[in-house]
Formats: structure tokens, sequence, C-alpha cells
């Protein structure tokens, strides 16, 4: 069956090239960083809700130059909010949703034995992970983390301490991670796919994956060169991003001059709206997957969904200077980034419906996958229509910098995003492990992050209309802050029983993989597509035979068949 | 599916990726350059007639590159050894008088830090030495221990050439785009 019995643990678990298994190291990183970034942000939540007072207990470990008698310092403030966006975007969801449900999906659900280049997959995992050592290990450099924000804005970036170039660092590893990923993604599914299985026939799933990989081979280049050159600014005293004629607490800065600031917003933002895109759409394909299986119906347009998306990939090259309206760029270009920006709304409204309208008629199975799946729909949908302002320039000037900006993103990669991988990680762990996660449990999780989740992010908008601006350290100086400083409260506490509910995520986890209900076949939840084909847990190798596939993905409740599902691979 | 070999199209894949970050180079070039109050002619502070020779080593280069990898096709492996042993010398050699243009510089005091002008020229050339350098230490590979290959499966071996050839050209092809933007315009 396989020479994985006698290989060592550390061949088998820790550098293995069996793409399950760095999938799994992928996930579990990813879900670890995540945590990391949490709590990067419950620290911020507590200077937010009580400005200046000194944080009980905790703040007694940190050190005197970030939070003296437990009272945080704006410069350490600073760096958690670059860390925390940082974090969760770089280290925390692309590696969980890509490295992590794609590296070990994708080649199940197309019928190979392993990826395209396995060696090399295992690389990019390990470039991720020094990358995010690096990240991390900056917060313990003279000057802490960097604290210029997650775009690194110059100038204060390219004159910030020692952290920024950590920051930078950590950024090329990281670049380099997916880069590698992404051509490894891209050569697999195009060459590696089951007989039978043509590109029309792939799950949804995998085509987010797709698209996902060419957005990440495409658009970080520019993030990378945007990286060496500010390396340069930083080491080599060159100017890039530094116009002639700084001044910093009074004396002159010495600088060959002639660079431009916004040079690296047009380099960042090219690689960063694609990078939305990146997060969303593997969460959109675990999505269509667990509720199409769920409602026991096909799709109701997977064409169309085909499409939309990849109109979606192409059309976020296009959009990047809708993050940059306050730069005082023109009315062309801003007509132009106004049109394109309302155009690609278009197919995200496509995808929503197409899954609202799945949902029609079906015979609802509310498992808790589909708990996560369905509330994802509602919030990606607030997430996306709160962005429309956001596009125009007449709202985004006045909204730019407030906490709806904030409240805007996060509803689509918290609320959004993360319930959508939280369901994946139901959905597809016994497949993973031969057992279930607890459903009670799992229930309890459910509920506990929807409302809290919302508890933090709704009050955003409230905030940002009251123009509160995203990165205020002290919000109760400012008056007109200071009228929606209750809601900082409210947020907090919402936020630190989102904490708590994940305990009950991490135990439930750990917990159903000794004492969860054994599954009784390879095919729990009765789906069609091939990683259900597997034996389970899939051996090295994945597939005993070679699979053949004979029909479209989602054969749900075809008529004529006494089952309500037809496999991909079951030939009648 | 697409009558390539993986390898072949995931090198195609990574030179997409590599014309986008030369692409954004480019860009960010011209940014600077039509934002800036004046820009000096590259002709008259860099060192036209080395480029021009660094030029016609690396264009011969890729021409040894190919031979190398049609002798394989031809099945002659001596050739091969020779054509590609060519190809990493000329290599070497780019960066040899890269290293004295910029050590001419260096003597100069002038760095990145003197002008936007020097710090882009610097900063291109050196990605595209660093280029350079990784196609040195693929090639090498393939000229001696890679080329056990040739033995237990010479078609892969010729594959993997292949690929390592395009990338050559395409590193050569950079080139050719860098030395007029630079030293001409
Ligand atoms: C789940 C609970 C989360 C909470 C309560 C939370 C809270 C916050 C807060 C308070 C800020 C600071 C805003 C400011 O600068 O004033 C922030 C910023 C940010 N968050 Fe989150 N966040 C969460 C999850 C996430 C996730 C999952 C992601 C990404 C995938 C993310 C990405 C970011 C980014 C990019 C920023 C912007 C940082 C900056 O520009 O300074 N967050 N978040
Ligand atoms: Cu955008």
């Amino acid at each position: 069956m396989s020479h994985s019995e006698h290989q060592s643990f550390w061949q088998k678990y820790i550098f293995s090239v069996d793409h399950k298994v760095i999938g799994c190291q992928y996930a579990l990183t990813g879900l670890v960083f995540l945590f990391f970034g949490f709590c990067l942000m419950m620290l911020m939540r507590w200077q937010l809700a009580f400005p200046g007072e000194p944080l009980p207990v905790i703040g007694g470990l940190f050190s005197d130059t970030t939070m003296p008698g437990g009272v945080m310092l704006p410069e350490f403030y600073n760096s958690l909010g670059a860390m925390h966006g940082t974090i969760m975007v770089f280290l925390g969801v692309v590696p969980l949703a890509v490295g992590g449900f794609g590296n070990y999906l994708v080649p199940l659900q197309i019928g190979a034995p392993d990826m395209a280049f396995p060696k090399l997959n295992a690389a990019s995992y390990w470039c991720y992970f020094v990358g995010g050592v690096v990240m991390f290990a900056s917060f313990f450099v003279p000057g802490g983390a960097a604290n210029s924000g997650w775009t690194s804005y110059p100038p204060l970036s390219d004159i910030a301490t020692m952290g920024q170039t950590f920051w930078l660092f950590g950024m090329v590893a990281l670049i380099t991670s997916s880069l590698l990923g992404s051509v490894n993604f891209i050569v697999t599914i195009v060459h590696l796919r089951a007989r039978g299985l043509s590109f029309f026939r792939l799950p949804f799933f995998v085509w987010a994956q797709f698209v996902t990989s060419f957005l990440l081979l495409l658009a970080f280049p520019p993030l990378e060169v945007a990286g060496v050159l500010q390396l340069m600014d930083r080491l080599a005293g060159s100017s890039f991003f530094l116009p002639s004629g700084l001044v910093i607490s009074g004396t002159p800065l010495g600088v060959s001059g002639g660079g431009s600031p916004l040079l690296w917003q047009h380099l960042f933002w090219f690689l960063a709206h694609p990078e939305v895109y990146v997060l969303i759409l593997p969460a959109i394909g675990i999505v269509t997957e667990i509720i199409v299986n769920n409602t026991r119906k096909p799709l109701y347009g997977y064409k169309t969904m085909v499409y939309s998306v990849l109109f979606l990939g192409f059309m976020s090259f296009v959009v990047w200077a809708h993050h940059m309206f306050m730069t005082g760029m023109g009315t062309t270009m801003s007509n132009f980034f106004q049109a394109t920006t309302m155009i690609i709304s278009i197919p995200s409204v496509v995808i929503l419906t197409v899954l609202i309208l799945t949902l029609w008629g079906g015979s609802i199975r509310f498992t808790v996958p589909m708990h996560f799946a369905l509330a994802f729909l509602p919030m990606f949908a607030i997430g996306g229509l709160t962005g429309l302002p956001l596009g125009l320039t007449a709202s985004d000037i006045p909204l730019h910098d407030t906490y709806y900006v904030i409240g805007h993103f996060h509803y689509v990669v918290a609320p959004g995003t993360l319930l959508a991988l939280f369901g994946g990680v139901y959905y597809w762990y016994p497949k993973v492990t031969g057992r279930m996660m607890n459903e009670k449990l799992g229930k309890i999780h459910f509920w506990g992050s929807f409302l809290c989740l919302n508890g933090i992010f709704m009050p955003m908008f409230i905030q940002g209309l009251a123009g509160v601006s995203r990165r205020l350290y002290m919000p109760t100086v400012y008056a007109h802050a200071e009228a929606v400083q209750g809601t900082n409260v409210f947020m907090s506490y919402s936020a630190w029983i989102l904490g708590l509910v994940q305990l009950i995520f991490i135990f439930n986890f750990f917990r159903s993989l000794k004492k969860g209900k054994k599954v009784e076949s390879d095919n729990p939840w009765q789906a069609t597509t091939l990683e259900w084909a597997t034996p389970t847990p899939p051996p090295h190798g994945n597939f005993l035979q070679e699979p053949e596939v004979y029909r479209g993905p989602y054969e749900y409740s075809p008529p004529g068949r006494t089952e309500d599902f037809w496999p991909q691979n079951e030939e009648k | 599916m697409t009558g390539m070999t993986n390898s072949k199209l995931g090198i195609w894949l990574f030179l997409a990726s590599e014309v986008m970050l030369f692409g954004a180079l480019f860009s960010t070039y011209i940014l600077l350059r039509t934002g800036a109050e004046s820009w000096p002619h590259g002709s008259s502070l860099l060192n036209v007639p080395l480029a021009t020779l660094n030029t016609m080593i690396l264009i011969t280069s890729s021409v040894t590159m190919v031979m190398a990898w049609a002798s394989l096709m031809m099945n002659r492996f001596g050739r091969y050894r020779l054509y590609m042993g060519l190809t990493v010398l000329l290599a070497l050699g780019f960066l040899v008088v890269k290293g004295f243009e910029y050590g001419m510089k260096l003597e100069h005091h002038i760095t990145p830090a003197t002008s936007t002008f020097y710090a882009i020229y610097f900063t291109m050339t050196g990605l595209h030495g660093l280029h350079v350098l990784g196609g040195i230490l693929v090639n090498g590979y393939f000229l001696f221990p890679g080329s056990r290959l040739w033995k237990t499966n010479p078609k892969q071996f010729t594959g993997r050439v292949e690929a390592a050839g395009l990338y050559w050209h395409f590193v050569d092809l950079v080139w050719i785009f860098l030395f007029p933007v630079l030293y001409l315009l």
C-alpha cells in the first residue's frame, strides 16, 4: 500500500513530501499564527476599551519598553496593530486557506497521487515557516516590531526602527513561499487530473484554488520589488520612497531625494487588492462544497460560478488604486478606478446569488459545517455591500482610514472567511482523521463565534461613521470619539468572549482525535467528489487504484437512482 | 494535458511571475523618471563600452545554451559538456565585467545613496546580477553533478536543460531591455 510505514518520525511528519502532511503542517501553523494574531488584537482591545489603564495580571509580564507598569505605550500599540494585520493576513488566513486546505484537498479532488513537485511543496512550507519566525522574532529586537501598519507606508516605514527590516525580510520569505506554491498548484491542476476529469468537471473548490494561484503568482512580485526597494532605502541609503525636503523633529533628513511615497502605495496595492481575493476565494470554494453537499441538490449554476470567478480574478488586477482615492489623483484616473470597482462587485453578487439559489427547495441538513457555510453568506454580503461606498470617491473620502474601513474588510475576512475556514475544518476533519468532531461543542463554537464576531465588527461601522480614525491610540481624548466610546467597551468584551469560545474549538479539535465518533464509511457525508473515494485517512499516494471520472462534481438527487448522490468516479 | 512536461510548464509559470517582477521594476523606473525634475543621460554617467561588451557576452551565452541543448537532442554528450561549460564561463565573464563597473563607481564614492538615478541603476542591475548568479548555479549543477541523470534518463535530463535554457534566455532578455533603458536613454 505504501512505504510510509518504515519511515522515521522525522521523515513522516516533519520533512515529509506528502501533500497531505504538508497540508496539515500548513493548517496547524496557520491556526497557531491566527491565535497569535488574535492575542495581539485582544491586547489592542484592552487599550481601546480602557485607554491608559494598567492591564491586570498579564500586563506585568511585559517589559518596561512596551508596557511599563502594565500600561501600554503608543509605540507598542502601533506594533500590535501592524503585526496583527500582517500576521492575520499573511501568516494566518492565506497559509490556512491555500497552504492547508489547498494542499490537502486539491490533489485528492482531482484524483492525483500528490502535487506535481512534492519537494518544492515542502520547500514552500519551510519558506513560510522561516518567514513567520522572522516576523515574530521582530518583537524582540530593539525598538520592537514593525509599527507602520500592515501596509508599511513610507516615509514612516523608511525611517522606522529595526523591526521594519525584519518585516521586510519576513515578507520576502513569504513571497518566495507563495510563488513556489502557486507554480505547484497550477501545474498540478493542469497536468495531474484523473482520466475523465475535464476542467468543467472540477469541483468548484479546485477552480477557486486555481484562480487564487494565478493571483499569487502574478500579484506578489510587485510587492517583492517594493520590499527590495524599501530595503535599499533602509540599508543602502537610497530614497525611492522619500521625497526631498523631509524634516523630522526639526532636522532636515539627509536623503538623496526625488523619491515618491506614492510609488510604494501603487506597488503595495497592486498586490494587496488581489490578495483580498486570495483570502476570500478559497473560502467561497469551501462554502460551495459544503452547501451543495448539505442541500443534496446540484449547484444551481456551475458554469456561471466558474466564469464569475475567472472574471473576478482578471478584474482584481485593475482596481488597486481604489485604495488611493485620497492621494490626489486626477478625475480621469479616479473615474476609471471607480468604474472598475463597481464592475468587479458584479461577479461577487453573482456567486452569492448562485449559492442562495442552490438553497432553494433543497432538503437542507443542518450539520455543523452547514451552520458555518450558511452564516458565511450574509456576513460576506455585509462585507461586500459596505465596500461599495468605499469604491466611490464621494463617500470614500470621509470614510477612508476610519473604523468603517476596518469594519468593512473584517466582515469579509473574519465573520466571512474565518467562518468558512472553520466550516471546512469540521467538514473535512473525518477525512483527515477518521473521526467526527463533537457536534454539540461544534454548535456552541459556531453560535458563540457568530454572535461575538458581529458584536465586534458591527459597531465599527458606527464608529467609522462618527469619524473615529482607525489608528487612534487614545480614543478618549477626542470629543467626537468620546461620544462612541461605549461601543469600544462592548466590542472588547465581545472580543474576549470570542477568545474563550475558541478554547472550546481547540478542546474539541484535540479531544476528537482520540475520542471522536469513528466514521462508518469513507464517505460519511455522502459526498460526490473524489476526495471521499480514498481510504480514510488517505495513505501516501492517495488512491488505491487510479480513479476515473464519469460526470460532473455535484450529481445530487439524480433522477432514477435509489441513492441521492452519484459519486464522480462511479460508473453506474 | 498541455503536451508539456511538468517542469516546462512550471518554468513558464515562474517566468510569468518574473515578468511581473521586472515589469514592476521598469514601471518604477518610468514613474521615478517622469516624476523627477531632471534626469541624467545614462550615457554620460555609465560606462557604455563595458555594457556593450557585456551585452555581447550574454547574447553569445544564449547561443551556446541553445547549442548545449541541441547537442543533447543529437545525443552528443561531449559537445553538450563543451557548450554548457562555455555558457557558464560567459556568465561568469559577465559578472566579472559587472564587478569592474561596480568597482569603478564605488571607487568614486558613487553608491545607491548618491542619487535616485544611481539607486535604480544599482537595484536593477543588482537584481539582474543575482539572476545571472542563479543561472550560473543552475547551469553549473547541470554541468557536473546533475548530468548523472543523462545515463539513467536522457529524456528527462534534456527536458531539464531545456527548462534551464528558457530561464537563461529570459535573463538575457531582461538585460536587453536594461541596457538601453539605463545606459542609452
Ligand atoms: C477575529 C477577530 C479580529 C478582531 C477582533 C480584529 C480586530 C482588529 C483591530 C482592533 C484592528 C486595529 C484597527 C486599527 O488599526 O485601529 C485590526 C486591524 C486589522 N486586522 Fe483585524 N481583527 C480580527 C481578525 C482579523 C483577521 C482574520 C484578519 C485578516 C485575515 C485581520 C486583518 C486585519 C488587518 C489587515 C488590519 C489592519 C491593520 C492596520 O492597517 O493597521 N483581522 N483588527
Ligand atoms: Cu481593493
